[in-house]
């Protein structure tokens, strides 16, 4: 049964660890734009919040002999490969402004979700203290 | 799942990038250094970054640049028929460096803006976790 604090907080939480994972794989993105053969990646946010919500992994593990899954090491979303847009000489699919458009984007979101998570922090500490 | 990680990328890109501008800067400088032979002539040089991809199946978001060499390129050096030149060779032609400027610059821009803009995701980065590390105080 979640507990009170888990239901009050909602999606939220989860939906931060999320955006923090997408930073993290534009800002890779970003370090290596001029490193030749280099595939750029992104996390295909809308599916993995939904997959997220329902709580479901691809793989269920109920038999001590099923295997976990290669990125079962705390990778929330699975990184998908970006399709470039035009084609580069040195194999490099990097595309600077479109990562630095998501990386601004998503650093929005990161804050609007720590926003919402304080403040609904505050309105249980209220309730708490009674008041 | 380590946002802290995110330093580490940023930070090896800032150093990559700081040599690339380095080269340029060495290119930029022997230009103009004249030699007796082709053999001896100043070469321009140019570096070869690689992904480090240590963990690239369980963390793909970490995948740190190194620089895997610096290496010299092969387009012949300028040669100029000049026989009063101190440094002439036998037939009188004295061999200049093959640093092309205007590609020297053009790497030195795009250098700059990569560099510019790991700044601004570190900075980002930065900030916002220490908004969250502030979540909860009033």
């Amino acid at each position: 049964m979640p507990s009170v604090i888990d239901a009050a907080l909602g999606l939220h939480p989860q939906a931060l660890s999320l955006k923090a994972e997408r930073m993290e794989l534009l800002a890779a993105n970003l370090a290596n734009a001029d490193t030749p053969n280099y595939k750029a990646r992104d996390i295909d946010f809308k599916a993995a919040l939904a997959q997220a919500h329902t709580g479901q992994q691809s793989l269920t593990a109920t038999h001590v002999a099923h295997m976990p899954l290669a990125n079962s090491s705390g990778v929330l979303a699975e990184a998908k490969y970006r399709i470039p847009m035009q084609p580069s000489l040195d194999g490099n699919t990097v595309d600077a402004p479109a990562d630095q458009a998501a990386f601004a984007e998503t650093a929005l979101q990161y804050q609007a979700s720590l926003t919402l998570i304080g403040m609904r922090i505050a309105g249980l500490k209220s309730a708490i203290r009674g008041e | 799942m380590d946002v802290f990680k995110i330093f580490d990328v940023t930070g090896s890109a800032l150093g990559a990038q700081t040599v690339r501008l380095n080269t340029v800067a060495s290119n930029l400088a022997n230009a103009d250094v004249a030699s007796s032979s082709a053999e001896a002539a100043y070469r321009s040089r140019q570096p070869v970054f690689a992904a480090v991809l240590e963990n690239a199946m369980q963390d793909p978001a970490s995948a740190k640049v190194q620089v895997a060499g610096i290496v010299e390129t092969s387009a012949p050096p300028r040669q100029e028929y000049a026989p009063d030149h101190p440094l002439a060779d036998a037939n009188g032609y004295v061999y200049f460096s093959n640093v092309n400027p205007v590609e020297e610059m053009a790497n030195m821009m795009s250098a700059s803006r990569s560099y510019q803009s790991n700044v601004e995701v570190m900075n980002t980065v930065k900030q916002l976790l220490l908004a969250t590390l502030r979540l909860g105080q009033p």
